[in-house]
Formats: structure tokens, C-alpha cells, sequence
């Protein structure tokens, strides 16, 4: 993102705090026209707090924060219609039908009525959904309604989207669709702060962070965070991965393990060097794994490291 | 502005109306408790159970035995022969009244002296004991004067014109044969609508907030009063609707006297109905679940009822419940109703009960939406 352009989305030292946690910590940060800027973290680490702060349905302690120019703290309804929102489950009337959900939203923000239906086919059609709007909402799948939610969340052209976990517990198919839904809206220069608990859909995001304890712990494009990695990271293949997982925590030196589909990803200081010592282990508890090499690290990887660890990783 | 409260209209009436269930949960329950209540609630009494022990078998007993048996009121089941039947009888509850007479009964009419007659109630329902002892004493009455009058003919002819006596005429105004169901009809109205309006404006609202909508429309630019008028408005106009349906009900099936005007009666519902949607609203502010509504709309709708003067006369009352009857907007409602309906008054005569509708209903109004606004932040 160049300099030159303003950011469409502020957000400096904001705090909030519930009795005897610090929900909030501090989190400044920027979110550009065109950038899908991801959130990522552990539940409880304060994502959906700061968002609905952002949204202005919660007021902070502290801080402040500006979507398209106005402020969201101070004056909560002049952003009202630059901003949309949508909490890990969208308010759907489950007892209206998927056009008439689309309608209520988009006159409760004014929309022009053949605005509103031209926004609608565009955005059903990229949602795979054209053939379903005369469907009750409490009909649809898990996956569908969260899609519809996001056309409802978006027929009145937002400027800044904030997403609050938008595809758990979706099929993989509408998470398909639900990216690329916000892959055009990046085209029309719309600023998308989401966050996720999918550290793969991190990797799809121009920006991530990391929000731990209420703290944004790094934040960077995802490539420059993981080439200012200093550890490396060793990829071991196993049939029985959780038993080598455990194997794996006596060996010393290790920062911090991580499952994946197939092994386990080991985080560890100057890898190479240290392969014959963890075949040797393994050997002697008689382990199976077929390959071990070293691979670059990914945002799970990091992220894991940096919550387990318990230390901040630097930049933020 | 007036586009989004107008889509929250179209939205509350296609979500109330569309489905067959919903639409028949808004009109089918008023209209079949209002007839249940009509035929149930009711205090008069007639065919109580009676047992009766005669241990005088004399002509006069016998008289006085047929007097009850021809009674509307009592329905001689059993005669006895023995004393100890009667706690028999009146445990099982096959009889609520027992009448005893005693030997000697007609022996001492004759001569002239005072003749007994015991009544044994069942008591556990007092309200029929009192009212069924009630009736007792007037046959009893009727049987004694109409004696004494046979004897005097029969021995002193020349006296009876001399014995002064008087004779009650009662005139009841407004319920001539002081119908019980003439009383109660009109309160089912009031209490049913009380039960609807506030458990329908309740759940509405707490639904909305159980559901997730109430945070999502509050993200987009619309007021919360536009909100609160577009969730209340369709309920008051089915409140009204309901209004109608029972009272034609209670007019037209149970033959309640009409006697009063429309426009009174749509008056005084109004001002009921706000009061009502006050109330549910500020429910559904306490209540974050349905379930929690519901209890909290229990709390609310017993004493309500109870201290209206629904069933019970608040002047019998003690008097720091009378002062807090004042607070119960049925209270009123059901002078309104009953003046109406039975009294045929105006707007003259009830606008007290009016003004204190008028008042109640903004206070609740004005607090509920004051919690409302607190509630969202």
C-alpha cells in the first residue's frame, strides 16, 4: 500500500476493558482502500471486541478510531453508512425470504429500490445463490446464510467491511465463494478488516496480525513476516503425528510445535544443524516418520510460536 | 426516515402474518378463551349438592324438605337416616350442603315456639358456602312467614291485617337479574388483552435481541425510535383487532348489553394498549432470553389481574394494597369496559379512569424507552 493514499479505516490506542480483563489493549493500526487487513488470534484474544468497537455498537475505554473520515467513537452514526458489519453469526430473519432479508436491510440504509435490486443479482450471483431468493432464510445451510448475510452486509456499498469470523463453520465451497465476493470488493476499493481463525485464510490477506491478550503482536504483509523469521522451521512426516508431537516436546531446544495435516511442523533455532539429534530421538521411541526437511515457515507456524512462546515477535 | 420505519412495518406484518401458525396464535386463542372464560367464569350457584336428614318425618318437615328439592339452587341427592352419613357424605365431597332437622321440629312450630333448622357446609370453597348458606336462610325465611300467615288464617283470621310487615323489592340497576357473566365478560376483555399485547410486544423485541437482528440493526442508521415504533405499532393494531373480535364475542355469543359508544370504548383502549406496550417493552429491556420474558411477563400479568378488581373487590382490600391497585392500569380499563358495556357512560363520567390511562401509559412509555436506549449500549 503507497503512503500517498489515506487509509479508510484508523484506529489509535484503542482500549477496553470488562471486569478483571484488559479486552483490549492498545491496538493501533491502519487499513488501506483495496487491502483485506486479517486478524488473527486465539478465541478470547479481543478480535471481536475491537471490532465491535469499530462498528460503534461498544463504546472504548480509550482510544479512538475513524472509517472513512468520521469518527466512529464520538459520532457513531455519521459512519453508519460507510461501514458494515457482520458478528460471527449475521442477524438473519429466519422467517423471510432471502429477497425480502435484502430489501429490510438495504431500505433501513436507503437504498434505492433498483439500485438495490441490481446490487443484489450482481452480489447473489457471485455467491452462487440466484436460484434461492424466494427461499425462507431459516432454510438455507449454515454456509448459504452466512453468504447471504454478507450480500445484506454489503448492499449499501460500504467503504470499510469488518468481518468477525465470516467463514467458521462454513462449507468450503462458500468459503470459495466468500473470497472471492471480497476479492471483487477489493477491486472497488473497499477496505475489508476481517478476522479469521483460519490461519491458511491469513495467508490470503494483504495484511495480518496477530492479537494475543488483547495486543496486536506482528503486523506485516505475510511474506515479510515470514522471511524476518529468525527460527526455522522442520517439517517431519508421520502416519502417527500426535505420538510424535509428544515425543518431540524432551527434545530440548524446540520453541514450539505445531500439528499438521500429515506431521508436525517443529519451530526451532538453526534447523539443519539439528536433524541428527531429533532422528535419534524419534528412533529410540520408536516413532515412525518417513521425511524430514526444512521448509519455510508459515503464518500458523509463526503464530503458534509467537502464542506459545509467549513473547512478542517485534514489529507491531 | 419514514422508509425505514415503513419497511419495519412491512417486515413485523409479513413475519406476524405469513405463517398459518403465527396468524392463528394472534386471533384463534383470544377468541377461544374469551368463550372458555365466558361459559367458566362465573359465581352463581345452582344444583349444589345436597343431602338432607329429616328426623322428624312430620308433615311440616316434609313441606319444608320439598321447598329445597323444587329449589334451582340445591339438588337433593340423598336422604339420610343417620347423623354420622352426613361426614361421610361431605368428606367425599358428594354433598356441599347437609340439612338437618331436628325431632320436634313441626311439635314446636305448632305450639308456637322456635323450630330448627341446621345447615353443615363443606366450607373448603367458601365462596359457594357463603353464597349456597345464603340461600338457606331465604327458603328457610319463606317458609316461616308463609306459616306463620297459614296459622294466623287458619286460627285469628281477623289479625292478619293487623300484622304489619315489610316487603323488599330489589331493583337492580344495569344487571337486572345481576347476571355474573354480565360482569365478568367485560374483564376477560381487559385481562386477555392485558395477557396478549404484553407478552406478544415482549417476545417480539427479546426475539430480535436472541436472534442477533437487534445489534445488526442498530449498525445500520435507523433510530432507535423507529425501531421501538415500528416493533410496537403492528402489536397495537392487533391488540385492537383483538379488542374488537372478543368484544363482539362477548357481545353477540354471550348477549353482554352493548350500552355505551364505540368511540368510548376505542378510547379507553388506546389509552390501555400504550399502557400495555409499555409494559412489554420494558419487559423485553430486563429479559435477554424469550424463556426470561415469559417468567418476567408471569410476574407481572398475576398481580395485575388480581389487583384490577378482576375477581376480587379491591374495596375488600387492605389499604396499602388499594394504594397500589392505583398503579394497575387494568384497574381502570375494567371500569371503562364495565361502564360501557353495562352502565352505557360517557367520556363525562370516565375521564378519570381515561386521565389515568393517559398517564400511566406515557410514564411506562417514556421509561421503557429510556431502558431501551440504555439497554442497547
Amino acid at each position: 500500500m503507497t503512503a500517498a493514499v489515506q487509509p479508510a479505516l484508523t484506529i489509535r490506542g484503542l482500549t477496553k476493558s470488562f471486569p478483571g480483563i484488559r479486552a483490549v489493549d492498545g491496538v493501533s493500526c491502519d487499513v488501506y482502500p483495496g487491502e483485506i487487513f486479517g486478524l488473527v488470534g486465539p478465541d478470547g484474544a479481543g478480535k471481536t471486541t475491537t471490532l465491535r468497537m469499530l462498528a460503534g455498537v461498544m463504546p472504548p475505554d480509550q482510544g479512538s478510531a475513524t472509517v472513512a473520515g468520521s469518527d466512529v467513537v464520538h459520532d457513531p452514526e455519521a459512519a453508519k453508512h460507510d461501514l458494515s458489519y457482520m458478528p460471527q453469526r449475521f442477524g438473519l430473519y429466519e422467517d423471510l425470504t432471502v429477497d425480502e432479508n435484502i430489501r429490510f436491510y438495504g431500505d433501513l440504509f436507503g437504498v434505492r429500490a433498483n439500485e438495490r435490486r441490481a446490487r443484489s443479482a450482481q452480489l447473489l450471483e457471485a455467491a452462487g445463490m440466484s436460484e434461492f431468493r424466494k427461499r425462507l432464510a431459516g432454510k438455507l445451510s449454515g454456509g448459504m446464510k452466512q453468504k447471504l448475510g454478507l450480500v445484506c452486509a454489503l448492499i449499501h456499498h460500504p467503504k470499510v467491511i469488518l468481518l468477525d469470523e465470516p467463514t467458521t463453520g462454513v462449507d468450503p465451497v462458500s468459503r470459495r465463494d466468500f473470497w472471492r465476493i471480497l476479492y471483487n470488493l477489493i477491486a472497488e476499493g473497499v477496505a475489508i478488516l476481517t478476522s479469521t481463525a483460519y490461519l491458511d485464510e491469513a495467508e490470503r490477506c494483504h495484511r495480518v496480525a496477530l492479537m494475543h491478550e488483547g495486543k496486536l503482536l506482528f503486523l506485516d504483509t505475510p511474506a515479510k513476516l515470514k522471511s524476518g523469521f529468525a527460527k526455522g522451521v522442520l517439517a517431519i512426516l508421520s502416519s502417527d503425528a500426535r505420538r510424535m508431537k509428544e515425543e518431540l516436546k524432551r527434545v530440548e531446544g524446540i520453541s514450539s510445535l505445531v500439528l499438521t495435516g500429515d506431521g508436525v511442523h517443529v519451530v526451532i533455532e538453526d534447523p539443519v544443524r539439528r536433524i541428527p539429534q531429533i532422528k535419534a530421538q524419534l528412533v529410540s521411541a520408536q516413532v515412525p516418520f518417513s521425511e524430514m526437511r526444512q521448509v519455510v515457515p508459515t503464518i500458523e507456524d509463526l503464530f503458534v510460536d509467537a502464542v506459545t512462546s509467549g513473547r512478542s515477535g517485534g514489529q507491531g | 426516515m419514514l422508509a425505514r420505519l415503513k419497511q419495519m412495518l412491512i417486515k413485523e406484518f409479513i413475519q406476524a402474518l405469513r405463517d398459518k401458525r403465527t396468524r392463528a396464535i394472534l386471533f384463534g386463542p383470544p377468541i377461544i378463551q374469551m368463550l372458555v372464560f365466558g361459559y367458566a367464569a362465573n359465581f352463581e350457584i345452582h344444583h349444589v349438592a345436597t343431602a338432607i336428614l329429616d328426623l322428624d318425618h312430620s308433615q311440616e318437615s316434609r313441606e319444608l324438605v320439598s321447598r329445597f328439592s323444587s329449589s334451582p339452587y340445591f339438588d337433593v341427592r340423598r336422604q339420610l337416616t343417620d347423623r354420622n352419613q352426613i361426614v361421610d357424605l361431605i368428606d367425599r365431597g358428594e354433598a356441599v350442603i347437609a340439612l338437618q332437622i331436628q325431632p320436634g321440629f313441626a311439635e314446636n312450630l305448632r305450639k308456637g315456639q322456635t323450630a330448627s333448622l341446621q345447615a353443615i357446609l363443606d366450607g373448603t370453597n367458601s365462596n359457594t358456602a357463603l353464597i349456597a348458606s345464603g340461600y338457606v336462610t331465604q327458603i328457610a325465611q319463606s317458609f316461616a312467614q308463609d306459616y306463620q300467615r297459614d296459622r294466623m288464617q287458619r286460627t285469628a283470621p281477623q289479625f292478619v291485617k293487623l300484622v304489619p310487615s315489610v316487603e323488599l323489592y330489589q331493583r337492580p340497576w344495569y344487571n337486572t337479574d345481576l347476571k355474573s357473566r354480565w360482569f365478568f365478560v367485560p374483564g376477560v376483555i381487559g385481562s386477555l388483552t392485558l395477557v396478549l399485547v404484553t407478552t406478544l410486544t415482549a417476545f417480539a423485541v427479546v426475539r430480535e435481541r436472541e436472534i442477533g437482528t437487534l445489534e445488526q440493526i442498530m449498525v445500520t442508521p435507523i433510530r432507535p425510535w423507529e425501531f421501538i415504533l415500528g416493533k410496537t405499532l403492528p402489536f397495537f393494531l392487533i391488540g385492537l383487532v383483538d379488542v374488537g373480535l372478543i368484544a363482539t364475542v362477548g357481545t353477540f355469543w354471550f348477549q353482554v348489553p352493548f350500552r355505551g359508544s364505540l368511540l368510548v370504548l376505542l378510547t379507553g383502549t388506546v389509552l390501555f394498549l400504550l399502557c400495555m406496550l409499555g409494559v412489554g417493552l420494558l419487559i423485553s429491556t430486563v429479559s435477554s432470553t424469550q424463556q426470561q420474558a415469559m417468567v418476567t411477563a408471569f410476574f407481572f400479568i398475576m398481580p395485575a389481574i388480581t389487583f384490577s378488581g378482576f375477581g376480587f373487590p379491591i374495596s375488600t382490600m387492605p389499604q396499602w394494597l388499594q394504594w397500589l391497585t392505583y398503579l394497575d392500569p387494568l384497574r381502570y380499563f375494567l371500569v371503562v369496559l364495565r361502564g360501557v358495556y353495562l352502565k352505557g357512560v360517557g367520556f363525562a363520567i370516565l375521564a378519570p379512569q381515561m386521565l389515568a390511562m393517559a398517564v400511566l401509559g406515557i410514564v411506562l412509555l417514556s421509561l421503557s424507552v429510556f431502558r431501551f436506549h440504555k439497554a442497547l449500549d
